[in-house]
């Protein structure tokens, strides 16, 4: 047996060990489902939804607010990295606004998200934009302060005149590096802005507000669905991205992991 | 004519508190065309500050630089440089490393690849040219970075201790391998080097400068043909000789 087959095996007893453990505490130790639904109810509850149909929905529409509020931050947050990153007066006119504006929590956007925008799609994107804005300006800012100088000379002497055919043909594609990282934490943080950007009831559908929804209603196996499904495909978009950085975009940093 | 000229030329550094450092004072040197001419001295005697002004990435202070006649104000393709790092673009492959500078010119990518392809035949690394820096040894990554300067067709070359990063074996059969390139491509060279034994294998003059500010000290023909044996007893002379000059100005700081 390999490495990899008895560190895949052990993963999944280890899983079925925290499973059995936990159909034994919520059935025979805490033994209330409205406390700690088991198992068992979480999977019949699973079942149920499938058949009911608005898992697809939900997925979609959650994935649609995460979308918007991502691209928002990246749309703003490469460009105005890129200019505080290369432009000394971008960077000391924007950053003490920065600096004020960045340790305001996320969250706390949700007021001002639902008066600028009512409860619609863009609201709950905007929350997801607050919380995915910063990470991606700060990786791109350093990302640029961090270009080798000697990349940026070597582009001079071969005939780049100008600061665009400068941060276009060198210092860009040496921080592609840096903003991808940069990317992926915010879909991080993004992510975890979802449930809470959901929760005002900005939509119908969503895992955030399925999660809020179900709870209202006591039905807590439901609950547990709608966490696992947000925690699955939190999972499966970092690791998509992850795989798309890593094959295309650093071909040249082979084996380097954003 | 491809001549560099440099006249009364100083530079001093501003420091953080406002007092000025002076790097270069007083320099004139005239290298002519197809010349080969390596700049050495103690270290921080400004020979590196030198050959970046020529290149136009530092400003003079007083006096200034010309290339084919014409003052050198900022960074030009006329100069190429290879510089003492590995400044390859780790996001480039081979091919299109050494085309940069044609397609910061508009060349179209069919024209520019062939040129690339022609450069990379004369420093010998044809069969990489779909690789990525990160695949190439150190020697390698420097031939390329020379090919990419050839590529633009400078008619200055400008060298910072190129070869400083490489073992000493590599570093002999890189300077045989330049002293062939220059052969065929005429090029002038300006060469910056900690090494005299390197200097005195390459040049046709060696440049030797005092320490700060840095000035000419001396100027060293050497005349013979290439190539040349260094363990013969002129060679060993002439570099006795290089190294003795260092010293002193070095002692006498």
């Amino acid at each position: 047996m390999n490495r990899q087959t008895q560190k895949r095996l052990l993963g999944i007893a280890a899983l079925i060990v925290a499973a059995v453990i936990w159909q034994i505490v919520a059935e025979y130790v805490v033994g209330r489902s409205f406390i700690l639904p088991s198992v068992t109810d979480v999977a019949g509850a699973f079942v149920n939804l499938l058949g009911s149909g608005t898992l697809l929905a939900d997925i979609t529409v959650s994935l649609e607010h995460f979308g918007i509020g991502l691209l928002a931050a990246f749309l703003l947050g490469v460009p105005i990295g890129i200019l505080m990153g290369w432009f000394r007066v971008a960077d000391f006119l924007l950053d003490p606004i920065i600096e004020i504006l960045r340790p305001i929590p996320p969250l706390a956007w949700i007021p001002f998200a639902i008066i600028w925008f009512g409860l619609t799609t863009q609201a709950a994107g905007f929350v997801i934009f607050a919380g995915a804005f910063f990470p991606i300006l700060t990786a791109t800012y350093s990302g640029f302060r961090d270009v080798p100088k000697v990349f940026v000379e070597a582009g001079k002497v071969l005939g780049c005149d100008t600061s665009f055919e400068l941060i276009r043909y060198v210092a860009l594609p040496a921080a592609v590096p840096a903003i991808a990282s940069g990317i992926r934490i915010a879909m991080g943080v993004g992510w975890m802005c979802l449930v809470a950007a959901e929760m005002f009831g900005v939509s119908r559908y969503g895992l955030g507000y399925q999660l809020w929804h179900n709870y209202y209603l006591h039905q807590m196996p439901n609950v547990v669905v709608y966490m696992l499904i947000l925690g699955l495909a939190g999972l499966i978009i970092d690791r998509i991205f992850r795989n798309y950085v890593d094959g295309q975009l650093l071909r040249w940093r082979a084996g380097e992991v954003a | 004519m491809s001549g560099v000229t440099i006249r009364d030329l100083g530079k001093a550094f501003l420091k953080e508190d406002g007092a000025a450092t002076q790097a270069l004072a007083g320099v004139n040197l005239e290298i002519s065309d197809e010349e080969f001419v390596c700049l050495v001295g103690p270290s921080g005697c400004g020979k590196t500050t030198l050959l970046r002004i020529i290149a136009g990435l530092e400003t003079a202070t007083t006096g200034g630089v010309t290339v084919d006649g014409r003052a050198v104000t900022g960074p030009d393709p006329k100069c190429g440089m290879v510089f003492q790092e590995y400044s390859l673009f780790p996001w480039r492959r081979v091919i299109d490393n050494v085309a940069f500078g044609l397609e910061m010119k508009g060349v179209a990518k069919e024209e520019r690849r062939r040129t690339a392809d022609y450069y990379l035949e004369l420093v010998g690394l044809s069969q990489f040219r779909d690789a990525y820096p990160y695949e190439l040894s150190g020697g390698m990554r420097q031939r390329v970075a020379i090919a990419r300067a050839l590529a633009n067709d400078p008619d200055v070359l400008l060298m910072d201790e190129p070869f400083g990063a490489l073992d000493a074996q590599t570093r002999n059969r890189m300077q045989k391998e330049l002293l062939s390139l220059w052969e065929q491509t005429k090029k002038t060279i300006v060469f910056v080097t900690h090494s005299v034994d390197e200097a005195v294998y390459l040049s046709d003059r060696i440049v030797v400068l005092s320490p700060r500010p840095g000035s000419i000290r001396e100027i060293i023909d050497i005349p013979w043909s290439r190539p040349r044996d260094r363990t013969s007893a002129e060679f060993a002379e002439v570099r006795r000789r290089v190294l003795r000059m260092i010293d002193e100005t070095e002692n006498a700081q």
